[in-house]
């Protein structure tokens, strides 16, 4: 455990969950009154509509446009409109919404990369169509001073137009080459390069065959690949740094009796910290003044939430329930108690590095093939004609030939169109690697608290307690913002029982909440408070005057889609897993409820992720979904990972996938996708395999002129591309 | 074969309209929003600018 003290940022949870240590420097100022709200749940015109004009009617608001690409909204209003005010009338209007730090975002609002690209793939279409235009005449019969203009015109296009859309290729190629690497993109730059060298020298002597058409076609699908490739990195990336933005990283310092806003960067040990109810501790600390509850399901995965009193030592992390607290904070930042996760996710990230994906593979084997092709069939054709002109030509024609327009959209062309279908469901793609590796997978491992719960509990059994007592207990609720109480309100009005009339409620922060009723003293609350004995679940307990106190009990709520996704999973064969860090009971019962047999409870986070990679060595892959600090080892050790969008942001980081909207039933579907994703990639592979097995031969023959050259690349990029399309059935 | 001399420049010149139609179509960030611009079509609101 003594490895890695300072792992990359990537890496390093306690950074991630304060996020402010690394983004405060480099944030941009945001414009005063722009707010930006993410909008998992929009898909529709009517959705655009009603948001634009729902948040339109609002007070103050001047301006709101949607985006429904990057599913986001940004609002322009007056600097006393807050955020907040736009998420409930949004909630109102029946969409869910986050806050963004427009600050953390302006970076991509303008993708620079992105469209730098697509005006070298315009300048290149455009170059590419009319040269074919030349060229068709040329191939259907031009001669000697036709033809020869022809070719210059052609020149004269090619030359700039290749000197600005191949800059791309040229740079890679050259920082390959400077590294004394192959990549893809050196066969590239030099069957461009050759192309028009050879074919600039056959027009300077009138000959018959020039090969500007193909150079720019070449470019012009490629740049295609590498755009379309690039945008699903775009969106994933945007949308990542947007679930990094939904954490609000400020904390409120207590000095000289008042309070200050600060970020949590500028956080010193040994200041005293203010932390209300609903606010997460922003670093590990001691409890100076104040009395609450702690829920600490992030960090441990327990459902229960824990007293908190002064002098209790408080990690970062932990979620502040009932009463304000004053903390004094020990360690803050980097040297967090979080910090320790990193050397887990260290050293678990190691064994995923050395996954390849396969185009890296196809490009390890193409590259070298490609250069040994064309040299020989130079080598070949000099020996025998001694005619540097005709071999040189000959080898541009192979280069041309193999050029990877096929392989280098084959990847590119499907990834896109599975991460495109993937988003459309809310699931995000945050690595290149991670639809293949998905496909492998036949284990699957579920975290329980936040990930197939929602981490919100829901009252059991009320139909069990006398009304008069639940009328009591539903009143005494209400006086309380206490997650339990808020449940036991709900199923109350939901059961329709009227609330009995308690006086003089008072919350007791960390204990319960206390009233008046007919005289006698009520009280609702912890176990050793009203004086009862603690049962195993989660419950909460109530005491009418001296009568024996009874119990609430709550089970925590299942995420929409859980039980389908776990019984998908278990009807196809893969093993199902329940690793949990709560007590035995309660994941007992989860397990029960959903069929699933092997589970483990109390497990630390280390044994998570030494479970996980147990079943690696073992030869299993293993899919792990988990949502807590706990968790994050475990996600990084696994095979490919997934977390819900309300995990915390470390694990996140360590995942490869994130689940932006809060139905797990994605899941099933996703590994579907991922299977039939990863067969079009082969698909595509064994047809650009089937075109050069064809086309080569004649290339190093001698048989392929330009008209051949460009039928043969076009067809198997489209073909490669159409068959990516497959993928994208079932829009919506 | 004069004819050439006419239509080359021709089709250069209406191949560069649609490459600087292109060009100022990426500058104006019309491709931001494809998904949304898509169905926006379908909205019987009026939209952003155009407004009557």
């Amino acid at each position: 455990m003594t490895v890695a003290l300072h792992p990359p940022a990537s890496a390093c949870p306690a950074c991630a969950v304060a996020p402010a240590a690394l983004e405060v420097a480099g944030a941009q100022e945001a414009q005063p009154g722009e707010i930006v709200l993410s909008l998992p749940t929009i898909h529709c015109a009517a959705c655009i509509a009603k948001v634009e004009g729902g948040l339109a009617r609002h007070e103050g608001v001047n301006a709101v446009r949607v985006n429904l690409t990057l599913k986001r909204a940004t609002i322009d209003a007056a600097p006393d409109v807050t955020a907040s005010d736009m998420i409930e009338a949004l909630a109102a209007l029946g969409y869910e919404a986050h806050e963004l730090d427009a600050g953390a975002l302006s970076a991509t609002a303008t993708d620079r990369a992105g469209r730098d690209l697509l005006m070298r793939l315009a300048v290149a279409g455009f170059a590419s169509m009319n040269v074919m235009l030349l060229s068709v005449a040329v191939w259907s019969g031009a001669e000697d001073a036709t033809r020869d203009m022809f070719h210059w015109i052609s020149a004269a296009i090619a030359l700039p137009a290749i000197a600005f859309s191949g800059q791309p290729f040229f740079r890679n190629a050259w920082a390959a080459l400077r590294a004394g690497r192959l990549n893809m993109d050196v066969p590239i730059t030099l069957a461009i390069l050759l192309a028009i060298g050879t074919s600039l020298w056959e027009t300077a002597l009138s000959g018959h065959h020039a090969y500007f058409d193909a150079a720019l076609t070449l470019t012009f699908f490629l740049l295609a690949g590498r755009y379309l490739d690039h945008r699903t990195r775009a969106i994933a990336r945007s949308a990542a740094e947007e679930l990094t933005a939904l954490e609000v990283p400020r904390a409120w310092l207590l000095e000289d009796g008042t309070e200050r806003e600060v970020p949590v960067a500028q956080l010193r040990a040994g200041d005293l910290i203010v932390v209300r109810p609903g606010g997460r501790m922003p670093v590990d600390g001691e409890i100076e003044a104040g009395v609450s509850e702690l829920d600490r399901a992030l960090l441990t995965g327990e459902t229960l939430p824990v007293f908190a009193g002064p002098g209790q030592a408080v990690s970062a992390g932990e979620l502040n329930l009932t009463g304000p607290l004053t903390v004094r904070a020990t360690a803050v930042g980097r040297d967090t108690s979080l910090h320790r996760m990193a050397d887990l996710v260290a050293v678990a990230e190691s064994g995923r590095a050395n996954y390849t994906s396969l185009a890296d593979k196809a490009a390890k084997l193409y590259a070298p093939g490609v250069h040994i092709l064309s040299a020989l069939a130079f080598l070949g054709w000099y020996l025998a004609t001694f005619d540097m002109r005709t071999a040189l030509n000959i080898a541009a024609a192979v280069l041309i030939i193999t050029c990877p327009c096929a392989l280098g959209l084959a990847v590119p062309a499907v990834t896109t169109a599975a991460s495109g279908r993937l988003f459309r469901r809310g699931m995000l793609i945050k690595d290149g690697t991670a639809l293949e590796r998905l496909a492998e997978v036949d284990t699957v491992v579920f975290d329980k608290t936040g990930t197939l719960t929602t981490g919100t509990p829901v009252l059991m059994g009320l139909d069990q307690i006398d009304t008069r007592e639940a009328g009591i207990a539903l009143a005494l609720a209400m006086g309380s913002a206490h997650p339990l109480s808020r449940a036991i309100v709900q199923a109350g009005q939901a059961a329709g029982i009227a609330p009995a009339s308690v006086s003089e409620i008072e919350e007791v922060p960390g204990y319960g909440t206390r009233g008046i009723w007919q005289g006698q003293v009520v009280r609702l609350g912890r176990a050793s408070w009203v004086g009862a004995v603690p049962l195993a679940v989660t419950a909460s307990y109530l005491q009418v005057g001296e009568c024996a106190p009874i119990s609430l009990q709550f089970e925590d709520r299942l995420r929409d889609g859980a039980a389908d996704t776990v019984a998908q999973f278990i009807a196809r064969g893969f093993e199902v897993y329940l690793i949990s860090g709560d007590s035995a009971p309660s994941v007992e019962a989860m397990a029960e409820r959903l069929g699933i047999t092997r589970w483990m409870a109390e497990t630390l986070p280390a044994d998570k992720a030494a479970r996980v990679a147990a079943l690696g060595e073992a030869g299993r892959r293993v899919l792990m979904v988990g949502d807590g600090l706990n968790d994050t080892a475990a996600l990084a050790a696994a095979h490919v990972s997934i977390s819900p969008a309300s995990a915390l942001d470390a694990a996140r980081v360590a995942s490869d996938m994130v689940l932006l909207g809060s139905d797990l039933g994605v899941l099933a579907e996703a590994s579907t996708i991922a299977k039939s994703a990863t067969r079009r990639i082969r698909e595509n592979f064994r047809i650009a395999t089937v075109y050069n097995l064809v086309a080569v031969p004649l290339a190093v023959a001698g048989l392929a002129t330009p008209l051949i050259a460009a039928l043969a690349m076009s067809s198997s990029s489209i073909i490669v591309s159409l068959n990516a399309l497959r993928l994208r059935g079932g829009r919506g | 074969m004069n004819i050439l001399v006419y239509l080359i420049p021709v089709s250069l010149f209406l191949g560069g309209i649609g490459l600087v139609a292109f060009i100022y179509t990426v500058r104006s960030n019309q491709y931001d929003d494809p998904e949304g611009d898509s169905r926006r079509i379908l909205s019987d609101e009026w939209d952003d600018r155009p407004k009557p």
